[in-house]
């Protein structure tokens, strides 16, 4: 590419972006002076500010470009960002997570009377959003532009809008954590983002799937990558899922609350369609995507299977889209549509563990690197609680288990047996991955790796069987009946025979918040490092690609 | 069959369009038939909309995030029937944008809990759980005494519901300012008014202050009506029409 074209490119996307925060800070300005409410003028008020700044930046960028930036054979510097930003939400969402268990462990201590912002009820979407938006969503950002630039020997298509997608997805982190603490929300469960906050996301994400597939069309490689595929399913299925779930009426529009378009039964199976999904196409088909470029790339090894990948893909994003409701098993919702996602949710363990397997026989002829390599470990270890969690979960949609565990904290165990083992974990590989191979630095510290992966693999363990033994309980004490015919238990018996396993949890969300700052320190300390660079034999990964 | 998957390794707009396909079917098979289907909600009598301050203090319930602890449906499992009361129907949630059935109990079921405390005891407990159930873990929700409903917003809210088939009344619409406050005075020169407009609705001092009406009151007016529109004596649930 010459000069003078790159330069062009570069002006048309500085313009558009530019359009898009001027309009945005109009709104804004406008939102303040006209707020309905005090947390929507916070809101708006905040939203301008990031849009001066942002607005500042990009003009700091086009009146002083960084020649380097541009010559690079890839874009780097919007991955770095990514790395740096993940970890920073990593932490803020697990430490909301072990204080909202502190909250539930001792109400005496964590509750506040003056300060109504910290109660559980608002801390708990905080929680929920920061961990798997914030934190996963920048890590599926900058593994996403760093695994398809590789795979299709291209630069990122768009020139600047990604960074606009970088900057506007952390606006929506920003307003969506505030908004939260200001008692901001839908009331739907991961999809508590108001309407405003909600439109604002489109944009962005429509902007990061052009970015995506602008990469993938200047490929110079014939084949798509598989890990491309599972990104591409990811982005696009999340935007339909966003789009359809969050239909809403503003009572003002110059206020937050809206009224969703759907109500009762038909508004439940929608909010789970999309619930459901958001864990298997967020959090599993993105990282899947993950898996399929960071261990072969580690452990050096092809992809164990290229036929069982694509079986497992289709077979996969077919068979997620069924599954919802198993979350409304026993409702108000009509048993057909129950008995229909009980059985595509069973049948979703095939392909599941297609992609367990998969993964784990990448490893096939490096094992031994396992003892190693504790990136690598991780990696894997992953794919194990992968494994696990995906067994776990159909077995849960059972509708005689499901009498037992729905509503309870085995709900709320499983979630985290897929969210702390499979996805952070998988997650944290992919970031001590990049910060080696980013920053070009030799080696992350292995000593602390180690520390870090047993302290969390402790804390997982800890917290998702205290959440077995709490939930089955719970569930047993609920239904348990006296000699006479009455209930045995009172409600709050249950609440009270709750407390030592919430606090065992407590234990285990420190020990793996612990974790994650001895890993913020290690990535810290590589990439501020003086270590030179080792050279790495390739980008793509040897491939398994079907012989013709 | 491997060479035909060339085709969507190699062109990006066919596994695009492949992806877009794939991932559509199980949604529209499950969700679109629960709008055509009759029998999806059944046939009872006495849900009514919200009135203006029940529809405040279910604002505050969203807002609160009361659902992520307390879900609104009852199971139909011998236990639940005994402990929380008649299995929740679709229809009693016919009027509710957004839904709020949860999907945690680390508190009880909701969905009946009208008329079960009285309000002194919700007032008592919202302020500090832990002085009427000690075992409690339910963070506190004093200041919700010292906040006053913003009654001139309720118009707009019901105008919201009415664009989403809430059959609210012209005279409902016009009247949701007052009304917002109406409910909360028994006293007051508008409560005859209101009862005209919402027959079956309370009319209390819910927060025990009778100058002011309070986010306290809106919540415990909501929490109050949860689960005691339908009259379950003449509810058929062996009549065909109710058969799902």
């Amino acid at each position: 590419m010459t000069a003078a074209v790159g330069k062009q490119e570069w002006r048309i996307d500085a313009l558009a972006i530019l359009a898009i925060i001027v309009l945005g800070a109009f709104y804004a300005l406008w939102g303040a002076a006209h707020a309905t409410d005090r947390a929507f003028a916070i809101q708006m008020w905040t939203a301008l500010a990031a849009f001066l700044f942002g607005g500042a930046m990009l003009i700091g960028s086009v009146v002083r470009p960084n020649p380097a930036d541009r010559e690079s054979r890839y874009e780097n510097g919007v991955i770095k960002a990514g790395v740096i930003a993940s970890m920073f939400w990593g932490i803020a969402g697990f430490l909301v997570g072990v204080i909202i268990a502190a909250q539930l462990a001792l109400p005496n201590i964590f509750y506040f009377e003056d300060f109504g912002w910290l109660n559980f009820g608002r801390l708990r979407p905080l929680h929920t959003n920061a961990v798997i938006f914030a934190f996963g969503g920048n890590v599926l950002i900058a593994t996403s532009f760093y695994v398809v630039q590789r795979t299709c020997r291209a630069r990122l298509a768009g020139g600047l809008w990604s960074w606009f997608v970088f900057w506007g997805f952390q606006l929506v982190i920003v307003l969506a954590g505030t908004g939260y603490l200001l008692g901001i929300t839908q009331g739907r469960e991961y999809a508590e983002l108001p309407w405003y906050t909600d439109i604002w996301l489109t944009i962005v994400w429509v902007a990061y799937l052009l970015v995506f597939l602008g990469t993938i069309w200047k490929r110079q490689e014939k084949h798509i990558y598989v890990a491309n595929w599972f990104y591409l399913a990811f982005i696009v299925t999340i935007a339909m899922l966003h789009i359809v779930n969050n239909l809403a009426v503003p009572v003002s529009f110059s206020g937050w609350f809206s009224y969703s378009l759907f109500s009762g039964v038909q508004d439940a199976l929608t909010q789970w369609w999309y619930g459901h999904n958001a864990v298997g196409f967020f959090l599993t088909a993105g990282f899947l995507g993950i898996m399929y470029y960071f261990i072969p790339k580690q452990a050096d090894r092809p992809v164990y299977s290229y036929r069982l990948s694509i079986i497992h893909f289709w077979a996969l994003i077919f068979l997620y889209i069924w599954a919802g409701p198993h979350h409304l098993h026993y409702t108000a919702l009509p048993q057909w549509a129950q008995s229909l996602g009980a059985t595509f949710s069973i049948m979703l363990w095939m392909p599941s563990w297609g992609g367990m397997i998969n993964g784990l026989m990448t490893l096939s002829g490096a094992w031994d690197k396992l003892r190693t390599d504790p990136v690598l470990r991780m990696l894997v270890v992953s794919v194990a609680f992968y494994g696990m969690s995906t067994f776990e979960g159909p077995v849960m949609s059972i509708r005689a288990v499901n009498s037992l565990s729905h509503y309870t904290d085995w709900t709320i165990g499983h979630v985290h047996s897929g969210a702390l083992g499979w996805v952070a974990f998988v997650s944290f590989g992919a970031l001590y991955c990049l910060t080696m191979w980013l920053w070009k630095k030799r080696q992350v510290s292995h000593a602390l790796v180690e520390w870090h992966f047993w302290l969390s693999t402790l804390g997982i363990v800890l917290y998702i069987t205290s959440m077995w033994v709490a939930g089955i309980m719970q569930g047993l004490m609920w239904r348990a009946y006296n000699e006479f015919g009455f209930l045995e238990y009172s409600f709050v018996e249950t609440v009270e025979a709750m407390h030592p396993y919430y606090l065992i949890r407590a234990l285990g969300g420190v020990l793996f918040l612990v974790g994650a700052l001895i890993m913020a320190y290690n990535l810290w300390r590589t990439a501020t490092g003086k270590d030179p660079a080792v050279e790495r034999a390739a980008d793509v990964p040897a491939q398994a690609v079907a012989a013709e | 069959m491997w060479k035909f998957h060339k085709w969507f390794e190699r062109h990006t707009l066919i596994l695009l369009v492949g992806i877009l396909v794939v991932v559509s079917i199980g949604g529209l098979v499950q969700i679109t038939p629960l709008f055509f289907i009759e029998s999806t909600i059944e046939r009872v009598q006495g849900v009514r909309p919200y009135t203006p301050l029940e529809l405040a203090g279910r604002e505050i319930y969203i807002r609160e995030g009361c659902y992520t602890c307390h879900s609104q449906m009852i199971r139909p499992l011998r236990d639940e029937v005994e402990r929380y009361g008649h299995y929740s129907l679709a229809a009693e949630s016919m009027y509710d944008h957004p839904f709020q059935w949860g999907s945690k109990r680390t508190g009880p079921d909701l969905a009946r809990v009208g008329g079960r405390y009285s309000d002194e005891w919700h007032r008592a407990h919202l302020a500090d759980p832990r002085s009427v159930v000690p075992e409690s873990v339910m963070p506190p929700y004093a200041f919700l005494a010292n906040a006053d409903v913003n009654a001139s917003l309720m118009p707009d809210h019901l105008r919201a519901n009415r664009l989403l088939s809430v059959p609210y009344t012209d005279e409902q619409l016009a009247n949701a300012a007052i009304d917002a406050r109406a409910q909360a005075e028994p006293m007051g020169e508008h409560a005859y008014d209101f009862q005209e407009r919402y027959p079956d609705a309370l009319v209390r001092d819910f927060d025990g202050d009778p100058g002011r009406v309070t986010e306290m009151d809106a919540l415990i007016a909501y929490l109050q009506m949860l689960g005691t529109g339908v009259d379950f004596e003449t509810y058929q649930a062996e009549a065909p029409e109710n058969q799902r």
